[in-house]
């Protein structure tokens, strides 16, 4: 008898002749994350993905449980298809589930599947005989087949496994199965959250970032950076660009209408990301913008900036709330890294009476005061690039 | 590109003759000065050498210093320990305003646990009122913390007065005075000066991070927050930082020398900055002390209408590094407790940046810093919120 961790996938069966497709890369990316499990065995068979010769431990288990495309996880136990080695198996389960159950009476289940039809007993006398043993060999235990304490899954396939308890898994699918995209990273709270849920889709990321030192220090760099960090661990690897954005706020701040600088700065973010996404192979750009929460989020504003790219612009947080914006931040953890006080570029060259309702021509036209070319060039010869 | 650095009130460089000196112990010295044999030995040798440095430096009997983790610990000790000590003697404490957060928390938790404490206001300059101290004296005063050399402004307080007040007309008090930042910058005389307990830090005075001392005086009350083998007369038990001790005791032993030979380099390169600065930088305002009065080796500036992080990125992109200030907190944006309770205004506030220096920089650096500050300030002036 020995321990393993079953992954159950879901949405993926939906996905007809992509499947092999989605399932090479979900073991591909469990792999990556059980990357210090050096000795770990990952194979999908029937539907299932096992983990075998990996320590069922805490670290394991959390790493699996933020990998996209898995719906449950279950630490569980194999042994012989031999009703003596099945019965053994079920002692020790009932045990564990045992210490982690609490209340006085506790009540169980048995689910048996049989997958083996070369098995000679079928589901229902395994349930009912199974069933019957564990309740001669543990007397405190009743039956409750609605709603058990413990529920005890058997499953007959290549061996007999059995688990009791069942970690929801990340959901979505497996990134990597739906292309790539670049996402405007700024250090506060939204954006991290609007790339963990494009990721969630299956898709790749690459992040943006812009620089405005001296008037961000480089505690705001590595804070990004941490922030980043924090994704991979859901997004797998990230390529962060760092671009330095000083020069380009210092022009339009000297050249500018005031009132227009915001929408004018987030134009420029715009088109620099978007030249980054087109070289890195990304398909549309994220930003964490929802609609209203600044000047900046207004939908005259929203739409100045799309205008200035042609890529698509997802911004999955556009009808959310600040507090439940924050509560998928504080779920997947970046939170406590987002608030860290550092001034952000964003709050350095604000005007004190931004436009809220730029129109169109007018934002185009204020545009053509500056060399917009030769400042993107060169922003882009000055780009630091991570692989995080 | 030069590099000058001026934050040496956060920290100071190792002075070479100390890595050394680290060096060669973290090799050879790696005997628990507990134990018995050789090196066990040769290890509380080193110690006790350090110690001897030390008190040479702070004029006091070797066996009235404790080897801490750093001023924070000693401070910790210094406050805690009395308390608990004095316990049924009193229920207040007296200290003030403008002292550094790990003394300023540390009271703020004895407040919570029932103890009261006065917060002493200074002046302008950043100096408390010897009538104040008077006026908030209790019957059930057990101890007064009063720091002597402010870390953001460098106001220097009157601690010998207080000391010789104290010991004059109420001798049961205790009286713990910080001394981080005036050890090894401004000479000590905590014997003569009433003063019970002293805490003093290795990093600021070009020694390892991660050791400092607690000056007790025989017979002091004060309980160990720290029960174990015993080290350290008792008081502060744990396997002695030995690299640490060593370290700090070769500094204290340069120091001493430094001392007496180079007394007033520091002061000297303060005075070449402040001159140099009202020529080249006119709009600047010096906060905290006049710069004759304050301590040797820190000056507070601010210069109206530009935020002191973004002149410190501006000048550490020149090479010249500072703090806004005090270090340990610019991660808050919040207004510094010291210059707020020295009254400046919050633009004043909002823009102090401190220059603070040591024995290891030299005037011909010093003299290069008022034209890159007149540079920096002009590179941000350019772009200030309009």
């Amino acid at each position: 008898m020995e321990k393993l961790i079953l992954v159950r996938y879901g949405e993926i069966y939906l996905k007809g002749q992509n499947r092999p497709f989605f399932e090479r890369t979900l073991v591909d990316n469990i792999k990556k994350v059980l990357g210090n499990y050096d000795k770990a065995k990952v194979f999908k068979s029937q539907g299932r993905i096992y983990i075998e010769e990996i320590p069922v431990e805490r670290a394991a288990l959390d790493a699996l449980s933020k990998v996209f495309g898995i719906i449950g996880i279950n630490p569980a136990w194999k042994t012989k298809k031999d009703l003596e080695y099945i019965k053994n198996m079920l002692k020790v389960i009932v045990e564990d589930a045992l210490e982690k159950t609490t209340g006085e009476n506790p009540t169980f289940k048995v689910e048996s599947r049989r997958a083996d039809k070369t098995f000679p007993m079928g589901s229902m006398d395994l349930n009912r005989d199974m069933g019957a043993f564990i309740l001669q060999n543990f007397p405190q235990l009743k039956v409750d087949v609605h709603n058990p304490d413990i529920r005890i899954n058997l499953e007959i396939r290549e061996h007999a496994y059995a688990y009791h308890e069942n970690i929801p898994g990340a959901g979505g699918m497996p990134v990597g199965t739906n292309g790539k995209t670049t996402l405007l990273l700024s250090g506060g709270i939204d954006s991290p959250v609007a790339g963990w849920m494009i990721a969630k889709r299956g898709v790749r990321l690459t992040a943006v970032h812009y620089h405005s030192f001296p008037y961000t220090s480089d505690k705001a760099k590595e804070k990004v950076i941490d922030l980043c960090r924090l994704l991979t661990h859901y997004c797998g690897p990230i390529r962060l660009h760092v671009v330095p954005f000083t020069e380009i706020q210092q022009e339009l701040y000297e050249k500018c209408p005031d009132g227009l600088l915001t929408v004018l700065m987030r134009r420029f973010m715009m088109k620099i990301a978007e030249i980054i996404a087109i070289k890195d192979g990304a398909q549309a750009l994220i930003t964490g913008e929802s609609i209203g929460q600044v000047a900046s989020q207004t939908l005259e504003a929203l739409a100045s900036t799309d205008d200035a790219v042609s890529l698509p612009v997802f911004r999955p947080l556009i009808g959310m709330d600040k507090k439940e914006i924050v509560e998928i931040a504080e779920k997947i953890n970046t939170y406590e890294t987002s608030i860290l006080p550092y001034e952000d570029c964003c709050t350095v060259f604000v005007p004190r009476h931004p436009v809220t309702k730029p129109k169109l021509d007018r934002v185009r036209q204020a545009e053509t005061l500056v060399d917009g070319e030769a400042l993107i060039e060169r922003a882009l010869e000055g780009v630091e690039v991570y692989e995080l | 590109m030069r590099q000058i650095y001026l934050d040496n009130a956060a920290t100071t460089p190792l002075l070479p003759e100390v890595r050394d000196e680290v060096i060669r112990s973290l090799t050879e010295d790696f005997g628990n000065p507990s134990s018995l044999h050789r090196l066990g030995l040769q290890s509380e040798r080193r110690i006790k050498d350090s110690r001897n440095s030390i008190a040479q430096l702070i004029n006091v009997s070797v066996d009235s210093v404790i080897f801490t983790s750093g001023g924070t610990e000693a401070n910790n000790l210094a406050l805690l320990g009395t308390t608990r000590a004095r316990r049924r003697y009193g229920n207040h404490c007296i200290t003030t305003q403008i002292e550094h957060s790990s003394v300023l928390n540390t009271f703020s938790y004895l407040e919570s646990e029932g103890w009261d404490v006065s917060y002493l206001p200074v002046d302008n300059q950043g100096v408390v009122d010897l009538k104040d101290l008077e006026n908030a004296i209790r019957e059930d005063t057990v101890l007064v913390s009063i720091g002597h050399v402010n870390s953001e402004i460098g106001a220097i307080q009157p601690i010998s007065r207080i000391g010789q007040f104290l010991k004059a007309n109420y001798p049961d008090v205790i009286f713990h005075s910080d001394a981080v930042q005036s050890l090894g910058r401004i000479s000590l005389k905590p014997v003569d000066w009433g003063i019970d307990l002293l805490s003093a830090s290795g990093h600021k005075v070009h020694a390892p991070k991660g050791i400092g001392i607690l000056y007790v005086k025989k017979g002091t009350p004060l309980i160990t927050l720290q029960w174990g083998g015993g080290q350290e007369m008792g008081i502060r038990s744990g396997t002695e930082n030995l690299t640490g001790i060593v370290g700090f005791g070769k500094a204290a032993q340069l120091i001493y020398q430094f001392m007496d030979r180079e007394e007033d380099k520091i002061s000297k390169m303060k005075m070449a900055l402040v001159k140099g600065i009202s020529e080249t930088v006119p709009d600047a305002v010096i906060n905290g002390p006049n710069p004759y009065e304050g301590a040797p080796h820190i000056l507070n500036i601010s210069i109206p209408g530009i935020r002191g992080e973004t002149l410190l990125h501006v000048l550490e992109s020149h090479g010249v590094y500072v703090s806004t200030g005090s270090a340990c907190s610019s991660r808050r944006t919040k207004i510094s407790h010291v210059l707020e309770a020295i009254g400046a205004p919050i633009q004043i506030a909002e823009g102090a940046i401190r220059l603070s220096l040591s024995y290891m920089n030299d005037l011909e650096e010093i003299l290069l810093v008022p034209d890159i500050l007149r540079k920096s300030v002009d590179q941000v002036k350019r772009f200030t919120r309009r």
